[in-house]
């Protein structure tokens, strides 16, 4: 009878450690800090109530200038884990990005109509960057068609559009993977026929640490504040 | 004495195995139908596939985050799920006493809910299967037309609080599966290929400026109201937002 208690606990053991693929670690961020400050500048490791005025305990805001640190942000799109192609048909994680403030649209390259208006806003955004001086910017193209946008078909589309260097990169990922980082712009999409989509229009600003600072929906829209957003994370 | 053992064996295996397996799942016979939403009301393909006969409950789930630790409430990332994510739950591995294990878990965003499908080799469906098997009720697979089908949904979208009840309390459709309406909403792996805007005075005028091609995909039979509100909310939803009436399940291809 033991032996047969043995051999369950170990089918068991066996059973339990194979089910799921473990999870990598991510950086945790447990700092929580009373919004009016009763105790100064004292953090708390959990969340809860401030012992002194019993209102919610909060995470403080992450900083929009950057923080040359490599702990990432709760709120980084560097936390996607996904992996990528360039035009160079060089694999990337997003994190390879890290460093720069970059501006991120999402398009494919058989688009009739919105899509050339949309490289044609981005192009506006760096002319107007470079003016000022501002050249240490990424602009990142990701297609929501990653069938007939493969990595070939990127880099003829960024030759055609004379964006085919190292400050302009055209991603191609799975459609899963596609959808995911659709979701963490907000950017909605449908096919609806092979080479045609329905997209939302939007132009993304991230700082370097890969937060999420300022996002214009729309065509031809003023983009004053994308501008502004990318100048308050260069200029210091 | 020793075939006993085995058998003893075997079974506890096979047991563990159900467990583990969790949900049951139906098969679902593919077809064509024409979503609300679609493309010029052009059919839709869908093939075949597995469905959950349930949506996940709350101790399924529960055993899912203490697998994993990155899911869970305290731990979980901003960006992956807002702060209502797993609301009410008292830490990372508890539920509140209140809260009937057998329900559907809710307040949960949709990363979590694909990692959770992801890590039992499924998926979430996608808009058009869940609407799919979504217009059966318990006797044929296509019941829109029936008056007392939409007035089913729409009676439960006026009930308060009905995410409380256990799973499995409402019909049994066509194809076996239980709870597609009358439970929670749920998660679909696409739900925001649906290009609503938040703003109805926008939808009307098809805003080109913000969506390229809108104009061809709209709605295709407004007077199914009860699916129109399904979309209306995927519509409004972000991949983060955890709310307290929306839950998941998952399907898998068939190979």
């Amino acid at each position: 009878m033991k032996t047969t208690i043995k051999i369950l606990s170990l089918l068991f053991i066996f059973l339990i450690i194979s089910s799921c693929s473990t999870d990598n670690q991510l950086v945790e961020n447990d700092i929580y800090t009373c919004p009016m400050q009763c105790e100064g500048d004292k953090t708390y490791s959990s969340p809860g109530h401030c012992p002194v005025c019993e209102m919610n305990l909060t995470q403080p805001v992450a900083k929009v200038l950057y923080d040359e640190t490599d702990l990432l942000s709760e709120n980084s799109i560097f936390n996607l884990t996904s992996k990528w192609q360039t035009q160079n048909k060089e694999t990337i994680t997003l994190k390879d990005l890290k460093g720069k403030p970059l501006v991120v649209v999402m398009i494919y390259t058989t688009c009739k109509a919105a899509c050339p208006r949309l490289v044609a806003d981005v192009r506006n955004i760096e002319k107007t960057l470079i003016a000022e001086d501002i050249k240490d910017v990424k602009y990142i193209f990701v297609s929501i068609d990653p069938e007939t946008d493969t990595p070939e078909q990127l880099k003829a589309f960024a030759v055609e559009n004379v964006m085919d260097d190292e400050n302009h990169v055209f991603l191609h990922g799975s459609v899963d993977d596609v959808r995911e980082f659709s979701n963490v712009l907000a950017v909605k999409y449908k096919e609806i026929s092979p080479l045609d989509f329905s997209h939302s229009n939007i132009i993304s600003v991230f700082n370097p640490g890969g937060e999420l600072i300022n996002q214009v929906e729309g065509l031809g829209m003023d983009q004053t504040a994308t501008i502004n957003a990318i100048k308050s994370i260069t200029t210091h | 004495m020793k075939t006993k053992h085995l058998i003893l064996i075997i079974l506890s295996t096979f047991t563990w195995l159900g467990l583990q397996a969790q949900t049951k799942m139906v098969f679902i016979k593919g077809g064509t139908f024409v979503p609300l939403y679609g493309t010029d009301s052009l059919p839709v393909k869908i093939n075949d596939l597995y469905m959950d006969v349930y949506p996940v409950t709350n101790m399924q789930y529960l055993a899912f985050v203490k697998q994993h630790q990155k899911w869970q409430k305290n731990k979980v990332l901003r960006i992956f799920a807002d702060q209502n994510y797993l609301m009410g739950w008292l830490n990372d591995t508890t539920l509140a006493n209140n809260m009937n294990r057998m329900s559907p878990v809710t307040n949960i965003s949709w990363y979590a809910a694909k990692a959770y499908c992801d890590c039992l080799d499924k998926r979430l469906p996608t808009v058009d299967e869940w609407e799919y098997v979504g217009m059966a009720n318990d006797s044929i697979p296509d019941a829109r037309l029936l008056k007392n089908y939409n007035t089913y949904i729409l009676a439960w979208y006026e009930k308060p609080r009905s995410y409380k009840n256990t799973i499995g309390s409402t019909f049994k459709n066509y194809y076996g599966v239980y709870d597609m309406h009358g439970l929670v909403w749920e998660w679909t792996s696409d739900f925001n290929s649906i290009l609503i805007s938040g703003e109805s005075r926008k939808d009307v005028d098809n805003d080109k400026n913000l969506f390229c091609g809108s104009g061809a995909v709209g709605a295709n039979d407004l007077m199914d109201y009860a699916a129109f509100m399904r979309y209306a909310l995927r519509g409004s939803l972000k991949a983060n937002y955890a709310m307290r009436n929306l839950g998941f399940r998952c399907v898998s291809d068939v190979k």
